[in-house]
């Protein structure tokens, strides 16, 4: 019942959204002109920059580069002096320098992996100006690169003025940035903190309360109660697709997350502005049967992989089996949210490479651990904002070439041919995964002192392919035992980070500006056409082949292996 | 595609576009000159002041005037006394009170978590065991009858609720405690359970905390 109440809702909202998201990115005039424009004017005029400009890929590209590495450095120096910096009632350290390392570029990629526990190791002030900076702007950069990705699909914004060969138009970055920020993200986020601190999230200055509990008997003297600005921080969480909470166990903490209804409100808020992306992207190219496309094979996958997680999770644990009356496996979750409620969490959250948790995924039963592995791997479905869909369209151009060779036709799409140069960057992109992620995760099976994981066996492979299949795909959710604060793991993952975010925005840039600069054919009937059902059948199988099988041995290996084991014979 | 005219430059920088002079796809040389220096380091500190300070602080202090108890951890007092917060469970071992679930993190919240145990490791089965034997003889009913939260860990470690069946389990053995009518306990219980938020969302549950002041106000 509550599944298909945060469909309904997030489908609902997602409507409007991206219809209003398509006005604000296309620069087209409206009423809040009077409120945003003046401030947007300033920030233009302080960068010195005219946002009519158009930029070519290139200079686009170098435009997203140029603000991650000023972002980087700033957050970074937060991290390593917030001891000295000040909002920092509880007298936090600075951190050390390989979790700050680790932390900044977790965050700068819309991951928010984290390997740290934020009640102990960051101030307010980092929480703050490095935190909830990059997960504003993370996001946005996604959906930047996103819209530009688009206009290219048409041609560039100088389609019509330009002529074959030429370098084409694919917007200003920096009015993107500051456009989708101020009119889109901040907006929607002051809305959800405010409804959050109402269902009972914190947002004080105040430093840490101490409580005396009512038990004496119990042994706890005092029982320290961190607090902070922690509703603005979880808004932008939830919505950003980022998923670093305040508190350590993420929104299992119940003053990040005290109700079902927060619940509710933190799950709808993980899709909303993915879903929008789509139909967005589908007022861009002017297309409705595009967004249709982009829902049903999301959609399929969606329904597959949220079903095999909620049914697992309604079964009982392995390990109370013959022990107590058959329940659903609460071994990790919260009472007040119970069995489906969290396992809906966790569709969606690894579907959207949001990341967040509202139970804790190392204690799920193997079949939601091989839904949500398997929808990092695929990491389109819904996605990242804008990285979701540009990885829709990587596998939308792949298919098209797929399906060119399979019938003898030019693969093209939009009218704009598939040629060798956008299908080797694309190669490279497919292959990038399995190297990065295999490779790191059998290497460092093989040093176990590195290891550090706090479960045997197919599940001990587990955690540790988890970890970098979540760092990869941008998501940031963990099984959580692994001992990830050391040297290693922060310094590996970081590399993982870059591979999987870098790469996949600039690959889709690059293919976007060659594909504008070519003459646009027209449909005919020897046209391939994307949007049909035979198509969307086409990239479903295109997608299960390369995410999955390429991950097939790690899987049985892993959650499979283990879901195999547990049923073979009720153990002990 | 739309009426306005636009040059390209290869590195983005404004350029009049009184002269129709054709872009060219070379001259990289000039990328990485000033064109995307100064934007860079401009745009990450007036984001950092906006996202960073002018949106938490309004956030926060918007929070703070409209919802002050919330705002502030939800704390409970006794008399003017902060016993903790009624989203955060904490320990009790006494007779006298009802037990929170069990915590992987003994109901620290600087350390709190979820005891990250796989199905399938050994040593969830025996904390398991463990945890439904103890509450079994505690409450004097078969092991079979242990409801599932109370042998599981929570996510968070400070998970203040428990579920229904696991607060009615246990009020026999508090009536006893504290010389009560059973039936009174129950009814506190009642009192004090919260079902599923519209009907739909969540589970049935009854905050710990609460229900055992509630029990300290009845004996005063």
């Amino acid at each position: 019942m509550s599944i298909f109440l945060a469909f309904g809702l997030a489908v609902l909202l997602a409507w409007p959204l991206g219809r209003y998201m398509a006005v604000v990115m296309q620069g087209r005039a409206s009423r809040l002109d009077v409120v945003f424009g003046p401030v947007e004017r300033l920030i233009y005029r302080a960068l010195r920059v005219n946002p009519e400009q158009g930029m070519d890929w290139r200079a686009y590209a170098l435009a997203f580069l140029g603000s991650n590495v000023a972002l980087f450095v700033i957050a970074c120096t937060v991290f390593l002096t917030q001891a000295w910096l000040p909002l920092n009632p509880d007298g936090i350290p600075n951190m050390s320098w390989h979790t700050a390392l680790h932390t900044t570029m977790s965050f700068l990629t819309n991951t928010d992996q984290q390997h740290y526990s934020g009640q102990t190791q960051l101030s307010y002030f980092s929480q703050m100006t490095a935190i909830v900076t990059l997960q504003v702007l993370s996001p946005v950069m996604g959906l930047a690169a996103l819209v530009a990705v688009l206009r290219g699909m048409l041609g560039g914004r100088n389609a019509a003025t330009s002529r074959e060969g030429e370098p084409r138009d694919l917007g200003n970055y920096w009015a993107d940035m500051t456009r989708a920020t101020l009119r889109v993200v901040l907006p929607m986020c002051l809305l959800l903190s405010l409804a959050l601190t109402w269902q009972g999230v914190p947002a004080t200055f105040s430093g840490a309360h101490q409580g005396t509990p009512l038990d004496a008997s119990a042994g706890m003297a005092k029982q320290v109660i961190p607090v902070g600005p922690v509703s603005p921080m979880v808004a932008i969480k939830q919505l950003g697709t980022n998923g670093g909470g305040w508190y350590g166990p993420n929104s299992a903490v119940p003053l990040e997350n005290p109700t079902p209804l927060s619940n509710f409100m933190e799950v709808v808020s993980i899709p909303l502005i993915p879903m929008a992306c789509i139909f967005m992207a589908g007022a861009f190219v002017g297309r409705r049967r595009f967004t249709m496309l982009i829902f049903a094979v999301m959609g399929t996958l969606c329904v597959a992989l949220t079903t095999l997680a909620v049914t697992s999770e309604q079964q009982p644990n392995a390990a109370a089996r013959g022990l107590i009356a058959d329940a659903p496996n609460m071994e990790g979750k919260e009472q007040r949210f119970g069995a489906v409620d969290s396992a809906l969490w966790a569709a969606m959250t690894t579907q959207v490479n949001n990341g967040s948790v509202d139970a804790m995924h190392d204690s799920m039963n193997p079949g939601a651990g091989l839904s949500t592995m398997s929808a990092m791997l695929i990491n389109m479905i819904w996605g990242g904002i804008g990285c979701g869909m540009l990885g829709f369209l990587i596998y939308m151009w792949i298919t098209a070439f797929v399906c060119g060779l399979m019938t003898g036709r030019t693969p093209e799409v939009f009218g704009r041919k598939l040629e060798t140069r956008e299908i080797k960057l694309l190669s490279a992109l497919l292959v990038l995964q399995p190297i990065a992620l295999l490779g790191l995760t059998a290497f460092t099976l093989s040093v176990p002192s590195i290891t550090g994981n706090s479960n045997p066996a197919f599940h001990g492979l587990s955690q540790v392919f988890y970890e970098y299949t979540s760092a990869y795909a941008n998501n940031g959710s963990g099984f959580a035992g692994l001992a990830s604060g050391t040297a290693w793991w922060d310094m590996s993952c970081f590399v993982v980070l870059a591979l999987g975010r870098f790469p996949a925005v600039l690959i889709p840039l690059a293919v976007a500006g060659s594909l504008a600069a070519k003459r646009a054919a027209p449909a005919g009937n020897g046209t391939l056409r994307v949007e049909t059902p035979t198509f969307g059948f086409a990239m479903l199988a295109v997608i299960v082949l390369f995410a999955l099988l390429s991950f097939m041995p790690v899987l049985v290996l892993g959650p499979i292996g283990e879901w195999l084991s547990l049923s073979a014979h009720s153990i002990r | 595609m739309n009426s306005r005219y636009y040059t390209l430059d290869d590195d983005g920088i404004d350029t009049t576009a009184a002269d129709h002079s054709v872009p060219h796809a070379s001259g990289r040389a000039k990328h990485g000159g000033s064109g995307v220096i100064w934007p860079s380091i401009v745009f990450a500190l007036i984001f950092v002041v906006l996202c960073g300070l002018v949106y938490p602080v309004i956030a926060t202090l918007a929070g703070h005037a409209l919802f002050p108890v919330q705002a502030e951890g939800s704390l409970v007092r006794d008399q003017g006394r902060v016993i903790g917060s009624a989203l955060v469970a904490q320990p009790f071992t006494s007779d006298r009170y009802f037990s929170p679930r069990p915590s992987a993190a003994g109901y620290d919240m600087l350390t709190m978590a979820g005891s990250n145990l796989s199905p399938g490791n050994p040593d969830l089965h025996k904390a398991m065991s463990a945890r439904a034997a103890a509450f079994a003889k505690r409450e004097g009913i078969p092991e079979a009858a242990v409801p599932a939260d109370m042998v599981t860990a929570s996510g968070s470690g400070i998970d203040p609720d428990i579920s229904l069946v696991a607060a009615r389990l246990q009020a026999p053995r508090i009536a006893h405690a504290r010389h009560m009518p059973v039936a009174q306990v129950q009814a506190l219980v009642d009192a004090s359970t919260r079902g599923p938020t519209f009907g739909a969302l969540g589970q049935t549950r009854v905050n710990v905390l609460e229900l055992n002041m509630a029990l300290d106000r009845l004996a005063r």
